[in-house]
């Protein structure tokens, strides 16, 4: 097929494609540049994985609000502060000795933003998508995740509203950490599963 | 405008209507670009002819929309029809139109493990100017189910609709 718009064989740079759109919308009135800006500073700063170390943190050294985070996530996470778009409706889902949570979204790329921020381009990536359901266990060892073999891996993918998010379990050793040490260990991958801590 | 259009169906059927060997080849944000050109264009907001001029080449943009437009939603559901324990199956069926079954789970037989809130339907949403509103859940699936071989087991979340009950 020669040339057309829904296969071309050659490309101008994506840069150029969307200088052209952003102009074009903006000479429209169709966006306000600063709003683009707003929603730029927003989650490069005041959402990311800090959020949700937070809320991991809490959950370990405090039981009932462990309890309310497993019971009802999007509730307990808005007692830190934290909520909004593509968290409206979280499930928490709990490490234990016996299982190892992995969360993933085949369909396209589903993630609990206010509590992790954007995602990470691997967990976008074809591969991962595909992989995390078909054959975790290879997928997280090659990942440098190791998961014991009399742990059952449940994957969760996210294909409808639920965001998902990892309670990973405490390390050893932290008795006499405070909150605040704790959520310092506290890694993205680690709550999405991709990583033990 | 962009916040809204990531959040809704119509965002996302875009980039699946991107020719796949394109889809699979480019990066995510430029799947985004290319929905919102897309989505932009079919809303009328913009011309084709708008943005080639703009780019001074050919704007790539998604396959036109091929399912059909419907006139009427189907009545809403607001009570689960299946309850935690329950043997379902996820229906078999692969429309040209926007659904959030995964081709994975198809015909697969799994267990309801937890009953979610009730949202509109994706599949209907899309194309529809109405919405039809159904409970959600997750369903565990075994790896031997999927995949035919022992494994992990995996949980996906569906809409009322995608599942029947297992009879035997």
């Amino acid at each position: 097929m020669s040339d057309d718009h829904h296969h071309p064989s050659a490309r101008t740079p994506i840069e150029d494609r969307v200088d052209a759109l952003e102009a074009l919308l903006v000479e429209r009135g169709i966006i306000d540049p600063a709003a683009i800006d707003a929603i730029v500073e927003h989650y490069e700063h005041a959402v990311g994985p800090m959020n949700g170390a937070r809320v991991v943190a809490r959950a370990w050294v405090d039981p009932a609000f462990r309890a309310r985070l497993l019971a009802d996530g999007t509730a307990a996470i808005a007692e830190l502060g934290f909520g909004g778009p593509e968290g409206d409706h979280m499930v928490v889902v709990e490490n234990t000795a016996a299982v190892h949570n992995l969360v993933v979204c085949t369909l396209c790329s589903c993630y609990p933003w206010p509590v992790l921020g954007l995602p990470p381009n691997w967990y976008k990536s074809p591969p991962y998508r595909a992989r995390a359901v078909r054959e975790p266990r290879v997928l997280l060892a090659e990942m440098g995740c190791a998961v014991p073999d009399d742990v059952e891996i449940r994957v969760w993918d996210s294909s409808a509203e639920v965001r998902y998010l990892v309670l990973p379990e405490r390390p050893e050793g932290t008795d006499g950490l405070d909150e605040d040490a704790l959520a310092a260990l506290v890694t993205r991958d680690s709550m999405i599963g991709v990583a033990r801590l | 405008v962009m916040m809204q259009g990531h959040l809704s169906g119509r965002f996302r059927h875009a980039i699946e209507r991107m020719d796949p060997s394109w889809y699979l080849a480019s990066s995510y944000y430029e799947h985004w670009l290319t929905a919102a050109a897309t989505g932009l264009v079919e809303a009328g907001i913009i011309t084709q002819a708008d943005l080639d001029a703009r780019l001074g080449a050919p704007f790539p943009v998604a396959r036109p929309m091929r399912a059909p437009r419907l006139a009427d939603p189907g009545p809403s559901v607001d009570a689960h029809r299946f309850a935690v324990g329950d043997e379902v199956r996820v229906r078999e069926w692969h429309p040209f139109g926007h659904t959030r079954a995964p081709r994975y789970v198809q015909g697969k037989r799994g267990t309801v493990v937890r009953l979610d809130g009730i949202f509109s339907l994706p599949d209907v949403e899309y194309h529809c100017d109405h919405k039809r509103t159904e409970p959600t859940y997750s369903v565990r699936f075994e790896a031997d189910e999927l995949w035919g071989s022992p494994g992990d087991p995996v949980h996906v979340d569906l809409w009322d609709s995608y599942l029947e009950p297992v009879t035997e």
